[in-house]
């Protein structure tokens, strides 16, 4: 398998172009530049907020220096408070091509759609001559998240991502699990397997945080578990979200944008520090993925119960089902039917190993079904990070 | 991972000691938990556990490989393992005395 060499030395599965809106106010005509694009490797990005943030900065700039990504197209109105020049000098510092077309100074909707359109043609062009390089497992970073979960979902689709993410991080892989706020209950379980013990407590200071701010948000995880569904516990509950992430020993956390230094398993902390702010921790899945994206995943593992449909910008989305009922009325949207555990026709190793192969075939440059469908999400909203603790990531 | 027992029942990881109905079993259906047959007492849909041998009082239950609770009274092979026989052993973090103060000062009136 080979990846698109990028000049600052990452390898990606994807060749893809962006196209970037810095407020709300420039998210038409940026929409209208991709539009004849659409089924080329062009995507749309932004953020719709006009006052600036540390974090959705460091996201976009994380975004728009991915492996997968080639170049970069910011569409700015021209007075709102992204600093367009600092992204800009950014991605351009990693030899990527990048420009930037200010709506007020271009003259308008028209002129800049125009020019936009004209900049993203060249831009292909020169993208088609991206160097090819030996891609090997051990270059891959692998996100997992869960949504539109059902009692199915912790019996199947998730312990098969487990026994995938062990395959990966076996070969070298960086992998990533997130969502504390879905893991409270399993804090000390967690703890256990840190990789160092100085790693322990900060694994539980992060799902403490999810419970606080949950709690405040007056929504979480805290009501007892789903009796009627069998679950006795808080603990049993949460290990049915927390069985995605596999056996391996926690290697560290990460923030949004923070890049897996080494091989191994982590955890990815979604919750916003300090006071409750900004509202819920993530909107819907598609923040999550994009912040699993901004960490380097090449590909993210999406569980569904019920039946997700997205997809995502920037990195493939492998949709996993647990429903058996669910894949049969939505197959054309389903990469892989774990479901067929429930019926006996496949183990948990078996639909493991399908997983472990579909990343390496996606890796490969297989399309998955949301790619196929033309599912490109994105979405970025407000939040507060601080810089992650000396003992979260490996020395 | 379901040698030598019921197709009906899923074990999540090789360390575990109950076992996951993934077809739901009347009352009075037989199940097969390693050599013993046993019948279901009451109905058991979809999701709930059995004990994949004989539990202990004050054992450990295990699943995905991790504790998720322990046994208040002993349990016996292909018993249905659930809130009568099963205690949590979690300490919730809202619980601890830091959050109390935490959650106290939240509940002060707004403005």
């Amino acid at each position: 398998m080979t990846g698109y060499l990028r000049t600052d030395g990452r390898k990606g599965i994807r060749n893809t172009t962006v196209v970037v809106y810095l407020v709300e106010c420039a998210h038409h005509v940026a929409r209208e530049v991709v539009h004849p694009f659409h089924e080329q490797e062009v995507h749309l990005l932004g953020f719709p907020g006009c006052y600036p943030n540390a974090y959705a900065h460091r996201m976009l700039r994380q975004l728009c220096t991915h492996p997968n990504v080639g170049a970069a197209l910011l569409v700015s109105l021209g007075c709102e408070g992204f600093n367009r020049a600092d992204l800009l000098a950014e991605i351009r510092a990693t030899g990527r091509p990048a420009g930037t077309l200010v709506i007020q100074e271009t003259g308008g909707t028209r002129r800049t759609i125009a020019e936009g359109r004209e900049w993203i043609a060249s831009a292909l062009r020169q993208l088609a001559e991206t160097p090819r390089a030996e891609l090997a497992i051990s270059d891959l970073t692998v996100g997992t998240i869960c949504g539109g979960s059902d009692a199915t979902s912790g019996i199947t689709a998730n312990p098969a991502v487990g026994r995938a993410f062990d395959l990966l991080v076996e070969n070298g892989a960086r992998v990533i699990f997130e969502e504390t706020g879905e893991l409270i209950g399993c804090e000390q379980i967690m703890a256990a397997r840190a990789a160092r013990p100085a790693l322990a407590p900060e694994l539980i200071a992060c799902v403490e945080k999810a419970a606080r701010y949950y709690t405040t948000m007056g929504h979480g995880s805290f009501a007892p578990g789903n009796a009627e569904g069998g679950l006795t516990t808080q603990e049993e509950k949460s290990m049915g979200a927390y069985s995605k992430s596999g056996n391996s020993p926690i290697s560290g956390i990460l923030k949004p944008g923070d890049v897996p230094p080494a091989a191994g398993l982590y955890l990815l902390d979604v919750v916003p520090d300090g006071e409750v702010r900004w509202g819920f921790p993530n909107i819907s899945d598609i923040q999550e993925i994009g912040e699993l994206i901004a960490c380097g995943a090449h590909v993210t593992i999406f569980t569904t119960g019920r039946g997700s449909v997205v997809g995502s910008a920037i990195s493939p989305v492998i949709k996993v089902c647990a429903n058996p009922e669910t894949y049969r009325r939505l197959s054309e949207d389903m990469d892989v039917n774990a479901g067929r555990i429930l019926e006996g026709a496949a183990t948990l190793e078996e639909v493991g190993r399908e997983i472990y192969d579909r990343v390496l075939a996606t890796a490969a440059g297989e399309k998955t079904a949301s790619e196929t469908l033309g599912h490109r999400e994105f979405s970025l909203v407000y939040k507060s990070f601080e810089p992650l603790g000396p003992a979260c990531l490996p020395g | 991972m379901n040698e030598n027992t019921d197709a009906r029942l899923l074990r999540l990881h090789p360390a575990d000691n109950v076992l996951t109905v993934i077809a739901t079993l009347e009352a009075g259906a037989q199940i097969r938990v390693g050599r013993a047959t046993v019948a279901v007492a009451a109905r058991l849909p979809i999701g709930h556990k059995v004990a994949a041998q004989a539990i202990a009082a004050g054992e450990r239950i295990v699943k995905y490989g991790a504790p998720i609770g322990s046994a208040v009274r002993a349990i016996s092979a292909g018993e249905h393992v659930h809130t009568q026989n099963v205690k949590s052993d979690y300490l919730p973090t809202l619980l601890r005395e830091e959050h109390g103060r935490f959650f106290a000062q939240q509940q002060q009136p707004q403005q």
